[in-house]
């Protein structure tokens, strides 16, 4: 028992001891060494991208995340290789089709991938509340940043976190969307001719119908993010049956989607959509075909379906033997409405960092020069938001087309279901969407559960 | 504490100092080692996870040493604290052991499972971000919005449908497998579905429900639509048809689960003695007599515990409707909704309320299996 005691004393004794040592013990500052470049001149964008060229960070791993899969994720690789192989930092970019359901869960989780490439600012605002976005102006030079984006984009970029406005992303790749493509050659050999008026279009459609094809291909399937394309054919329409104006407050929530407005333009939409003899498959096929899939029957011989509107990244789908200009060409949605002219909608890819790393810097850094997608651009299906990217890179009459069209847009608005809330703009609003093209819901209850899911 | 008071030391002496260190040394000194020795002890294996987290060694390095210290600290830790026990007075260490082995388990099912329930809990108070507090907003969401009532209405198509078809015909594959030669070759075909994720069924039954459309030249390469066609039927787009693709959806349930049902319930019958189905034939009873007298009776347990879990699986139904439809087209059900209202819709406030909801679903069913099992339990 005498020894017992002896021991438990001098254990807890020396507990106490080093307890009591512990709290003395100062805790020694663990921080790190500045990122040197004392003998790198920094460049415009900021310091972190002179010293990537100059080789500090080889063998760093950036990680990226991102919704493009497939082509498009080769297109890109392709694009940043030139600088992973100049700076030795290693880009890893991981495309995912379920991005839109879960990058959240990544951020909240803590696994956060260092830059993410946001199709949908609406739910990047989500992060930007959350708190995890990092301020542009702190990781690029905010002279640069003014410098080499236009005041819209920059608008669109800055958003409210818990510390008040932020720069939250910098614009990557944007694209018009108001765009019917149809496959030239056949078009022309038909005698056909590119409708300047809605009516004209609708003329259109009804003689290839006549003529024993299908005008239309549509698809809305997309994995977890279906419906999308519709949502984009409804907003297109809706700038041109309702107006800029009426498309603001409506994307605001003033206006409410079962509203005369919103109903006016699904009827224009109906009048394709639903008619079995305009569509591809008919209407029941619609949900079921990829948004990719669909426009590849224009490119059979002969063509089995002749327009698929869409934005102008849709000519990555194409067959690779695809000549821009020759095979296929496209039109200007043409307007509804005189009084709304030639509106634009477009929509475009941000990029967020979520780790502040000097590697991290210098490859956002470098995203925010247009020389970063020049390859993109060169290969097709991107448009640069980037002041100094040259309009020369466009070597495609198609994309230079389409890079032109914007440009003379009389009225441009951002993708509405990307400004909407996430619940409507990456939620309700496409699923209500299907299943009222499927058909499982009317119209009214598609538009009134909409209605009813938008946050409060 | 009582106990380690109970248990006084012999004293040394009679000077007031003698008893202070002889408290010191015996009550307060072995509680606080107690607590704080296998407090250290974890303390420094965490600390080994945050040093191997931030050390740039190669991954297989890391993965390595991760396992070692993880395996090497638990033993660690149950041997330090089990020694430190072992050292306790006699009453006191009885009392303490169990817990040593219990513990952990208890511990780290508390952080895993009992924790998360109650976060959820508060956070279905609160709103989308959880910042404020909303009342019963969210409940009213999940009880009232069409969107709820339409997935609870899918979710009793799949609870009634799928359990009693897995259930049925497991049975009754059970029952006449168990009369023929080929018997394990017949389980085996109906078992090997169970062998198959419920999302990779997903993706095989997509192709069989494929639909292309009509149309110039358009040809079905769906197997469900090819069977049509050649009947001379026109094809169907089948996941796009309510409230008929909820009944195609549950299909692909039962072809998982029937194989489950089957070999559960299989092993009950062979339990079933012969001299009572002999004596049950030898009074004249007739086969089905036999099988709803007999059988079904003796093997109750067994059929009550097989369709709990059934049922438990088709209220958690997630996986195929995910994978088939996304919960479009009147498909949606709850554990669907669940997902996009936590991750597509980012409102962890409704997304809680509904995780409550099936929590608050399952719960009876799961106290009737583990009442069920308890009491199988005691007829061994």
């Amino acid at each position: 028992m005498q020894k017992k005691r002896v021991f438990w004393s001098a254990l807890a004794i020396m507990l106490i001891a080093a307890m009591v040592l512990g709290a003395c013990q100062t805790t020694t500052p663990t921080a790190e060494e500045p990122t040197g470049g004392e003998n790198v001149a920094a460049l415009p964008q900021g310091q972190e991208l002179a010293n990537a060229y100059a080789g500090m960070y080889t063998g760093k791993v950036v990680t990226m995340a991102g919704p493009f899969t497939d082509q498009d994720e080769v297109v890109f690789n392709d694009s940043i290789k030139g600088f992973e192989e100049k700076t030795g930092i290693d880009i890893q970019y991981t495309g995912s089709k379920e991005f839109e359901a879960n990058i959240n869960i990544r951020l909240d989780g803590g696994d956060r991938p260092d830059i993410v490439d946001y199709p949908q600012p609406g739910l990047l605002r989500y992060a930007v509340e959350k708190g995890y976005a990092i301020d542009m102006n702190t990781l690029i030079n905010p002279d640069w940043i003014k410098q080499n984006y236009s005041q819209a984009w920059q608008d669109l970029g800055t958003m409210t976190g818990p510390n008040g406005d932020i720069v939250a992303g910098i614009w990557a790749r944007a694209n018009g969307k108001s765009f019917v493509f149809y496959p030239k050659k056949a078009f022309d050999e038909a005698g056909y001719k590119v409708p300047e008026t809605w009516d004209e279009m609708m003329a259109l459609t009804e003689q290839i119908a006549a003529d024993g094809d299908t005008p239309w291909c549509i698809g809305i399937e997309s994995g977890a993010a279906t419906g999308w394309t519709m949502t984009d054919w409804l907003e297109d329409v809706m700038l041109r049956v309702a107006g800029p104006e009426a498309y603001d407050k409506w994307v605001a929530g003033e206006l409410k989607f079962d509203s005369p407005e919103v109903n006016e333009a699904l009827d224009y939409i109906e009048a394709i959509w639903f008619n079995d003899a305009y569509v591809y498959g008919g209407r029941a096929a619609i949900p079921t075909i990829n948004f990719g899939d669909a426009p590849k029957p224009m490119f059979e011989n002969p063509p089995k379906c002749w327009f698929n509107r869409q934005g102008n990244f849709v000519t990555t789908f194409f067959p690779e033997e695809a000549v821009a200009g020759v095979d296929y060409s496209f039109f200007y949605l043409p307007p509804i409405k005189e009084e709304w002219g030639k509106p634009v909608l477009g929509a475009g890819d941000i990029y967020a960092v979520f780790n502040d790393r000097p590697e991290v810097r210098a490859v956002i850094q470098y995203f925010s020069t247009g020389e970063s997608l020049k390859v993109w651009v060169e290969q097709g299906g991107a448009i640069l938001t980037h002041n100094d990217a040259s309009l020369d890179w466009y070597v495609d009459p198609v994309t230079r087309g389409v890079a032109e069209t914007i440009r003379n847009a009389t009225t441009f608005r951002f993708d509405g279901s990307d400004m909407m809330p996430a619940a409507v703009g990456a939620g309700t609003f496409w699923k209500y969407m299907t299943d009222y093209v499927s058909g499982s819901i009317t119209r009214q209850e598609a538009l009134q559960q909409i209605d009813a899911s938008w946050p409060k | 504490m009582s106990v380690a008071q109970a248990n006084k030391p012999t004293p040394t002496g009679n000077s007031a100092i003698g008893k202070i260190i002889s408290w010191f040394g015996t009550t307060l000194g072995q509680v606080l080692v107690s607590i704080f020795v296998p407090a250290f002890t974890f303390v420094v294996l965490w600390q080994g996870y945050m040093f191997l987290q931030r050390a740039n060694a190669p991954q297989i390095v890391q993965v390595i040493v991760a396992i070692v210290w993880g395996v090497g600290g638990v033993a660690l830790l149950y041997l330090v604290t089990n020694w430190l026990v072992m050292k306790l007075p006699k009453r006191l260490s009885r009392v303490l052991q169990p817990f040593v082995f219990v513990g952990p388990a208890v511990a780290i099912m508390a952080w895993f499972l009992a924790i998360p329930v109650l976060r959820s809990l508060v956070a279905s108070f609160r709103n989308n971000l959880g910042t404020e507090w909303v009342g019963l907003e969210n409940y009213k969401y999940a009880f009232t919005d069409p969107r709820m009532l339409e997935t609870f209405r899918n979710n009793l198509l799949w609870l009634v449908f799928g359990t009693a078809f897995s259930v049925g015909l497991g049975l009754l594959i059970a029952t006449l497998a168990d009369r023929t030669k080929a018997e394990v070759l017949y389980k085996s075909i109906i078992f090997t579905p169970m062998a198959i994720s419920f999302v990779g069924a997903g993706v095989i039954w997509k192709f069989i429900y494929t639909y292309k459309g009509t149309g110039v030249g358009i040809q079905e390469i769906g197997l469900l639509n090819a069977v049509v066609t050649g009947l001379g039927g026109t094809p169907q787009p089948w996941l796009n048809l309510p409230p008929w693709n909820n009944f195609f959806l549950i299909i692909i349930m039962i072809w998982l689960q029937t194989g489950y049902a089957m070999v559960i319930l299989s092993s009950a019958i062979k339990g079933v003695p012969s001299e009572l189905l002999e004596a049950a034939r030898i009074d004249g009873a007739n086969e089905t007599r036999a099988f709803f007298s007999i059988v079904v009776p003796y093997i109750k347990g067994t059929l009550l515990t097989v369709t709990t879990t059934i049922v438990i699986f088709s209220l958690k139904t997630f996986d195929i409707v995910r994978v088939m439809t996304g919960g479009n087209n009147g498909t949606n059900v709850i554990a669907n909704e669940f997902y996009l209202q936590s991750f597509t819709y980012t409102d962890a406030g409704k997304a809680s309320a509904i995780a409550i909801v099936l929590l608050l679903l399952v719960t009876p069913v799961i106290i009737n299996n583990v009442r069920q099992f308890n009491q199988s339990r005691r007829g061994f």
